[in-house]
């Protein structure tokens, strides 16, 4: 491999650390929520959240273009903030990875949080557990399994982007140049034999991650609704 | 006292009770499936929001006319349901520590050894949830409960899950609790074979109202409550071991001070022991004169009070005062036409079966 192909390999592992670390951080909360709440705009929500997955990433890296570029409300705030402009940067890429791999990290989450029974958090309420406390010593161990498929799809995903890192980010070595677009650039020139190392790389990649995935989550969750 | 005044709209009626129950021993709500009495439990903890006030003595947990609602995790209260609800990530020892070590040491008045003896599980500790049998997983929650020293204990059907036999387990542990612990308990049950034999005090519950309210020996003893229906109808007394008679397995229990005698099987409680006897109507009949020639041994001399018609209409309820204590039979209505059985009339009563529940 080219010592470009290895930075681009580089750039994608870092953007998808970063991505999965923010969606993480982001995603729990929004998931903690989505499965607990009786709110009315609950479906609302989840239509924002699973937007990602059923448009083109053209349409979503076209208004993230608008709103981060120069006159875009985004744009002009990190402008104002003195951060510059996010369009064709590490950063506009991370913000952009962020939005388009949420219901990979959000609907994981969601899941395992709604599969905990009402009754083992009310259980932690009477054994005087807070609000915060029960999400941490309950919740989230119990969604261990959810956090893990999050994380791991989260991960995964943002590897596999192209159109809104191709829309967002462009093709700068070193700094937007990740691998989907490497790939795209040896066959537009030709060059099979580079595609291919990458291409082939990316499909025992993607094939590793859902086979450890599966294997991972594939025990029986041993509640106990589960053992009676 | 522990009083609450609730008022929730529910499917179908308005649940709107006054409780006022005593601040020691087990009161027991009773009532049919879907009469309310889980979801009074659930607001005295403050798992759902009634309006009205929630005080435990002097400890307000709940004024809405003072804008006052304490959280559940702010109550020093123990709650027991069903199903355990154990925490399936953390083993019986970081089940029973979870509660404990979220209370001030202060406030820590219970000894963990004290529970783990108490209920028995001492050889369970380093078991997860999802290997114990149900009637196990029934005592660590009640230990898990307990761990954290609560000033009442909610406990919302905590044998119903369980069979015949898993239920005979985990009893002796609750008669156990009161004994030995001076909590409170407020004790959901749709089951009067476990009001019995554990209440003290008994609220009846049905479409979300109190129908009758008191202690657990009055109110068994009435015939206008849904208690002296079917076949747990009969009435619940304290009785003393008076003697044993070792030849014949039989011992004497003596109830009240005056000549209100029972043999019952012994059991191997030593003479002076308080227990609990409860009489079923239908194994109590009556005559107009004293029988011999009978193999029912106790034979009580008493005087008719009141006489009801039973659920099915060939049957007659009748409560026979043997001196204070009232007794209540099951008759035919046929019978107690044949007996010209009316208030005030002297009879006596015959006793078939004496189950001893201490």
């Amino acid at each position: 491999m080219t010592p470009a192909d290895w930075t681009a390999v580089r750039l994608t592992a870092q953007l998808a650390a970063w991505t999965t670390l923010l969606l993480l951080l982001v995603g729990t909360p929004v998931g903690w929520w989505l499965a607990r709440t009786r709110s009315r705009l609950k479906p609302l929500w989840s239509a924002v959240v699973a937007m990602p997955i059923v448009l083109p990433p053209t349409v979503i890296g076209f208004y993230l273009l608008l709103l981060m570029g120069p006159q875009g409300p985004v744009g002009q705030l990190t402008q104002s903030l003195g951060l510059g402009r996010l369009p064709f940067t590490f950063a506009g890429l991370v913000v952009a990875s962020v939005l388009y791999s949420m219901p990979f990290v959000v609907q994981p989450l969601q899941q395992a949080f709604e599969a905990i029974p009402a009754r083992t958090l009310e259980a932690a309420a009477t054994l005087r557990a807070g609000p915060f406390d029960r999400f941490f010593s309950v919740a989230l161990p119990l969604a261990r399994p959810g956090l893990l498929t999050a994380a791991v799809l989260g991960f995964a995903h943002t590897v596999g982007e192209f159109g809104v890192v191709l829309m967002i980010g462009g093709n700068i070595p070193g700094a937007t140049r990740v691998l989907s677009v490497a790939i795209y650039d040896h066959v537009e020139s030709t060059e099979f034999a580079d595609a291919h190392r990458l291409a082939a790389a990316m499909v025992a990649f993607a094939m590793v991650v859902l086979v450890a995935l599966y294997v991972v989550n594939r025990p029986a969750r041993t509640d106990q609704s589960a053992a009676r | 006292m522990i009083e609450a005044r609730l008022r929730l709209p529910r499917d179908g009626f308005t649940l709107d009770v006054a409780l006022s129950l005593p601040e020691r021993g087990v009161s027991a709500l009773f009532g049919p499936s879907g009469c309310g009495k889980t979801t009074v439990l659930r607001a005295l903890a403050g798992l759902e929001r009634a309006a009205g006030r929630v005080a435990l003595g002097s400890e307000v947990w709940q004024d809405d006319a003072a804008g006052a609602f304490v959280p559940t995790h702010r109550r020093a209260l123990g709650y027991v349901i069903q199903d355990a609800a154990l925490f399936p990530h953390l083993d019986v020892q970081r089940n029973l520590d979870y509660g404990r070590r979220r209370i001030p040491p202060a406030l820590r008045r219970i000894e963990p050894e004290q529970i783990v003896d108490l209920l028995g599980i001492a050889h369970l500790m380093r078991r997860r949830p999802d290997t114990l049998s149900g009637g196990e997983r029934q005592r660590v929650a009640i230990a898990r409960a307990l761990a954290t020293s609560p000033r009442l204990l909610l406990m919302d059907e905590p044998l119903a899950a369980l069979d015949a036999q898993r239920k005979a387990e985990v009893l002796p542990y609750l008669d156990r609790l009161h004994a030995e612990l001076a909590i409170p308990v407020v004790y959901v049950s749709h089951a009067v074979d476990e009001v019995a034999r554990l209440a003290h005090h008994l609220v009846l519950l049905d479409r979300g109202r109190v129908v009758a309210a008191g202690p657990l020996a009055d109110m068994m003893a009435r015939l206008d409550l849904p208690t002296a229906r079917g076949e747990g109808a009969g009435v619940v007394l304290d009785a003393v071991v008076a003697e044993r008679d070792a030849p014949w397995q039989l011992a004497r229990l003596q109830v009240g001070d005056g000549d209100f005698v029972l043999w019952a099987r012994d059991h191997g409680l030593p003479v002076g022991s308080a227990v609990r006897v409860r009489v079923l109507a239908r194994d109590v009949s009556l005559t107009r004169a004293p029988q011999t020639g009978t193999s029912i041994g106790n034979q009580l001399a008493g005087t008719v009070e009141a006489i009801a018609d039973d659920e099915h209409a060939a049957l007659a309820l009748v409560r026979v005062r043997v001196g204070v204590v009232p007794v209540v039979a099951r008759l035919t209505r046929r019978s107690a036409f044949a007996l010209q059985l009316s208030p005030g009339q002297p009879v006596w009563a015959h006793v078939k079966t004496v189950a001893l529940m201490e």
